[in-house]
């Protein structure tokens, strides 16, 4: 089947990988798709883009669902290993209590700190009226 | 003089040290490669002419004085632009950084500074680190030195074009699911990803935190061992920083170099090979295999089975953990700042400067990191994810209770086209099948080049368990000293 | 509706998140200064201001201090722990990202007992967590807040000072006393910091910072619908906030209306609470364990050490000073009332007399708290001055007056009692030929007096050692002063 019928450019031969007995199966990824996620609508799209901070377009919505939809069906593929007991790895080499001394480092010069704002004023980082409340 | 920009970093150190050379000559020697052929390839994004002379003549300074020389002093780099150099600007390929110049250095900036190495620009990437082809960049694309019209790999492409386009024998990539073994396969050159905490973070512009490694790009598996010792070892500004010394690595690549692998085990990933790779690339890794059977070693076929579960698991990981990473980019202390008209607020200047200053596989991915993380889908995606990784590892620590390494194709195909993978996401992200069980592991492997196909280098990818990068140094150096070099066959630039 | 009325229709949950600044000298993750109060931008690098690149490392005495405040909470320390980062967007955050904990908090399940008057509540605590701080913004406009700014100003001096967060689990059934309870935890806890020296704890430098969740509910029903209240920085506004949310929300419902789930903020000014703008949408923190930083896994071995080193707390210095040092009944109820029991404790500790420490603190400390309308523990004086000042004067180096003026000095300019004494020469002048000389000008200056008392009204006196007093700007000492002036007038006290 097509991954992504949606999507221009894809080629028969690239949809083949990893067909055979032992390798990573991509094209199966997509059927788990419509079960584990859904398809991605446009609202949700734009709401992703808006906890994003990303200010998309209209046709990057319609282009971002569709690629959205298909990646997402892809990855919910770790659901299929039954891992319940499993714990979950963060870092290969497991460490813990990495602290450092409570000592004061030199800051560094305030010029070097302003100097890649995009407005300064007062010494202070410069930003337009904010709307919305602290958290 | 014969071309200076054809000899190895040790070579260049050799003649450096003995006076035979200057660092300024050699310098300069590079400077003008990358003047003649880098409007062809754009591997650079930024070449610090003046501060790579000034370097180069701290240098011959301190051999004329008589200081002791580092072992690769006077050797000329071209350095990834994720990594921080003060005053030098640093994009991370990626239009809300431009201009940018940080005002500080990464950790392995300053090791590299310290070991008399010649900085000699920033290099071209996928925004962020984000891609297999360097076609993510904002300013554009690097091309392959074996063939303009191709991908020189990625996410460090300009890096390993350098290096293979001859502008400089050393270059600084990073690796979070590939970034350094693929570009190193597709353009002939050797690249190592080091243990995860093998190599300091501190400076590296992150992309995914628990997957992000920096590692050396050379012509030879000695150099990039001693690239990766100048820049490994434990650094106080990293907490995922390993508290123990670099393996000993040169040793290692020395001991290769003997040829004999007698008493080495080496398994055969059973899942990282097979349909869908080109049968080129099979090919030349069937024939790497037989190499290094007839260097002694003893070939074992082994099954990894949650390999295939590595590609999901690290479009989740990486996705969810650069989302957050990304977030300082908002326009407020630095970068880019766009709409700011006086009548937006700033939510709106933020968003707006996001969507200009991103490229669409940025936005992407942070979509898809900001959906995998959100309530309700956490455990399901990001948290399953983190469990697969157990799973990874449970597999490599499986097959190295009866190997000493395992081996696979660096890449499942060749170069491709600039522009044939572009379009679908997918298709790129199949790129990283080979590479990604060991990104997400966190266990050292290195790319080696093992033949052509279709008159294109081919990649041997050499694996070792966590905090054993001298083995991958090893089986590398004795399978490089087996074989004919394929840089040689590489077609002159014209320039 | 009377606040009676509301208690006899109503029942209050009240649940308390106190935010405390650590004092630590460095940051959370990385080695800027905290000091506060200096220049914008000054005490930042590229781990505070969310540099591209940058890394944290955690402070191990940051991580010290939360786990005996939770020890001092009578928590469970976790043995695994880890940082999660709180995903949102906001101009005091460089990284808009807040490295905090989540499910994972380093101590749960605590409890801290408090008396309000006669009642002991036992308050119970969820949770106690580290984080980090954010920056300080700036509103510039006419309006000087957030709401009709022009545009707004960032300070990240502040960001990445550790902070501690205390969550206690909801309080029910403290009925009409609920504001006090919460004040009286505030206040509590207040004094358990500064035992454990872990923070100046100081509301109005924000260094201590609550907010307070209040709703009601009618006996026998579910708990209702909270409220969040945001901006409270006294520990008067504590017990005022609380008030002013149940009046509030009692009003709602009695109306027949539905209580919002929100976040208000207190007027100080007003005493009320308002709404704050609400969100577009949900935020949604999309919290994950910190992959920069590693698992914190405190051993047996550290904890038990810090539980052993634990200094006395206040509950038990109380009782002590009750039991030990005698003080009585009736003094520890006029104590308690003023608040002043933990400071007379506390400077007893530094080394003054309890009768002493009794009589500053009930006496001229509680006036001067009283002027500028604050608690005398938000007096800007710690118990060490205070307990120097009495020491001084018992060696006679100070009158009474001029340990007042000492005192001022303190509370004026944050600077030590010794610092103030040289700086302004309070000294008792006790050079006797000073005073002779003095005395003979007030005899001279004021013929009349001088007459009287030799004719035996010796309280007329009094006009004169005033004088003299004057004349040496109150650094003599008034008896001796009385002394030397009715041996000169030939007559005796």
């Amino acid at each position: 089947m097509d991954v992504s019928p949606a999507l221009p450019g894809r080629r028969a031969a690239e949809r083949r990988i990893g067909r055979s007995r032992a390798s990573v199966d991509f094209d199966t990824v997509s059927e788990s798709s419509d079960a584990s996620t859904g398809r991605i609508s446009r609202a949700e799209v734009a709401h992703l883009a808006r906890l994003a901070r990303l200010a998309v377009s209209e046709d990057e919505l319609d282009l971002f669902a569709g690629q959205l939809d298909v990646i997402l069906g892809a990855v919910a593929r770790v659901g299929e290993v039954a891992a319940d007991d499993i714990p979950p790895t963060s870092h290969a080499v497991p460490m813990t209590n990495v602290f450092r001394a409570d000592e004061v480092r030199p800051p560094l010069p305030r010029e070097a700190v302003l100097a890649a704002a995009p407005d300064v004023e007062d010494n202070k980082f410069r930003v337009p009226r904010i709307l919305t409340d602290e958290a | 003089m014969s071309d200076l920009t054809r000899l190895s970093a040790s070579e260049i150190a050799g003649l450096v040290a003995s006076g035979a050379a200057s660092a300024v000559e050699v310098a300069q020697a590079h400077l003008d490669r990358i003047e003649a052929v880098d409007s062809a390839l754009h591997a650079f994004l930024h070449v610090d002419t003046e501060g790579a002379l000034d370097a180069a003549r701290a240098v011959d300074k301190q051999r004329a004085n008589g200081d002791a020389l580092g072992q690769l002093a006077g050797v000329p780099l071209a350095m990834k632009d994720v990594v921080v150099t003060k005053d030098l600007p640093t994009t991370a390929g990626s239009k809300i950084l431009e201009g940018w110049r940080p005002p500080y250095d990464a950790t392995i900036t300053r090791r590299i500074k310290q070991a008399g190495i010649v900085m000699l620009g920033k290099t071209n990437m996928d925004e962020f680190a984000m891609g297999s082809s360097t076609e993510n960049s904002a300013f554009g694309p690097t091309h392959n030195p074996w063939d303009l019209n191709r991908i020189p790999g990625g996410s460090s492409g300009g890096s390993s074009a350098a290096v293979a386009g001859y502008q400089a024998p050393l270059a600084i990539g990073t690796d979070t699911g590939g970034s350094i073994r693929q570009p190193a396969a597709v353009t002939g050159i050797v690249g190592h990803k080091p243990t995860y905490g093998g190599v300091s973070r501190y400076g590296l512009i992150a992309f995914s935190s628990s997957l992000d490694q920096a590692g050396p790009f050379a012509r030879t598996v000695f150099d990039a061992a001693l690239l990766h010792e100048v820049i490994g070892g434990h650094d106080e500004c990293d907490s995922t920083s390993i508290g123990a010394p670099t393996p000993p690595i040169v040793a290692a690549a020395r001991e290769g170099a003997r040829g004999d692998l007698s008493g080495v085990r080496v398994g055969v990933v059973r899942e990282l090979g097979g349909e869908g790779y080109q049968p080129g690339v099979l090919a030349s890794f069937q024939a790497a295999v037989e190499t290094l059977r007839g260097l002694g070693a003893e070939v074992i076929e082994v099954s990894c089975p949650h390999f295939e579960y590595a590609l999901p698991a690290y479009y989740l990981i990486a996705p969810s953990e650069c989302s957050s990473n990304l977030a300082r980019f908002d326009a407020v202390r630095y970068g880019l700042r766009v709409g700011d008209d006086g009548a937006n607020s700033l939510e709106d200047v933020m968003s707006l400067t996001r969507e200009a200053g991103f490229g669409p596989e940025v936005k992407r991915r942070v979509m898809i990191g900001t959906y995998a993380l959100s309530s309700g889908y956490y455990d399901a995606y990001y948290g399953q994810a983190q469990k697969v990784r157990t799973l990874i590892a449970r597999d490599f620590a499986t097959a190295f209770e009866k190997t000493d390494v395992l081996v696979a194709p660096t890449t499942p195909f060749v170069a491709f086209d600039i522009g044939e993978r572009a379009a679908d996401p997918m298709a790129m992200y199949v790129n990283d099948l080979c590479t990604l069980p060991a990104s997400l592991a966190g266990t050292p492997a290195i790319s080696v080049p093992c033949g052509l196909s279709e008159g294109l280098p081919v990649g041997l990818q050499v694996m070792a368990p966590a905090l054993a990068d001298d083995r991958c140094y090893r089986v590398a150096a004795a399978f490089e000293a087996a074989t004919e070099p394929v840089l040689a066959a590489i077609p002159e630039l014209s320039g | 509706m009377k606040y009676e009325e509301v208690l006899a229709k109503y029942e209050p949950v009240i649940g308390l998140e106190t935010h405390v600044e650590l004092g630590t000298a460095s940051k959370m993750f990385c080695g800027c200064s905290t000091e506060f109060g200096a220049e914008p931008n000054t005490q930042v690098c590229p781990v505070c201001l969310g540099l591209p690149g940058s890394l944290p490392v955690a402070n191990e005495k940051a991580i010290e201090s939360t786990i005996r405040i939770g020890l001092a909470l009578h928590c469970s320390i976790a043995t695994w722990c880890r940082f999660a980062r709180k995903n949102y967007f906001y101009p005091d955050m460089p990284k808009n990202f807040q490295t905090s904990q989540y499910d994972e908090p380093l101590c749960i399940d605590g409890y801290l007992d408090i008396r309000v008057g006669e009642v002991d509540v036992r308050i119970g605590i969820e949770r106690v967590h580290l984080e980090e701080d954010t920056g300080k913004n700036t509103h510039v406009g006419t309006s000087g807040r957030i709401h009709g700014a022009d545009y707004s100003l960032v300070d990240y001096n502040r960001a990445g000072i550790p902070l501690v967060e205390i969550v206690t689990k909801p309080v029910a059934g403290t009925g009409a006393l609920a504001p006090e309870v919460a004040r009286a935890y505030v206040t509590e806890l207040r004094e358990i910091m500064r035992t454990l020296d872990v923070s100046d704890v100081r509301m109005e430098q924000g260094s201590l910072r609550c907010d307070v969740n209040t709703s009601l509910n009618r006996p026998g029903e579910e708990w209702g619908t909270r409220s969040e209240t945001k901006n409270v920085n006294s520990l008067r506004s504590v017990e005022r906030a609380v008030r002013s949310e149940i009046l509030r929300q009692a009003e709602v419902l009695d109306g027949g209306g539905k209580v919002v789930q929100e976040t208000r903020h207190f007027q100080e000014q007003a005493g009320d609470t308002r709404p704050g703008r609400s969100k577009e949408e949900a935020t949604d923190y999309r919290y994950f364990p910190e992959p920069d930083l590693v698992p914190m896994a405190p051993d047996e071995a550290w904890v038990e050490s810090l539980r052993s080193a634990l200094p006395e707390l206040p509950a038990a210095r109380r009782s002590r000073l009750r039991d030990e040092l005698g003080v009585g009944a009736a003094d520890m109820v006029h104590m308690s009332n003023a608040g002043v029991v933990d400071l007379v404790g506390a400077t007893v500790d530094a080394g003054a007399p309890v009768g002493e420490a009794r009589n500053w603190w009930l006496g001229y400390l509680a006036q001067q708290a009283n002027a500028r309308e604050v608690e005398p523990a938000e007096l800007p004086i710690g118990v060490d001055q205070v307990a120097r000042v009495i020491e001084l004067v018992a060696q006679g180096a100070l009158s009474v007056a001029l340990a007042r003026q000492a005192v001022d000095g303190v509370l004026d300019t944050g600077a030590s009692v010794d610092a103030v004494v040289a700086e302004r020469g309070l000294e008792v002048v006790s050079d006797t030929s000073a005073l002779e000389q003095a005395a003979d000008d007030a005899i001279a200056a004021n013929p009349d007096i001088a007459e009287k008392v030799r004719g035996g009204k010796v309280a007329a006196v009094g006009a004169l050692v005033g004088a003299v007093m004057k004349a040496t700007r109150g650094q003599a000492d008034a008896a001796a002063v009385k002394e030397i002036l009715l041996k000169k007038l030939g007559a005796s006290g």
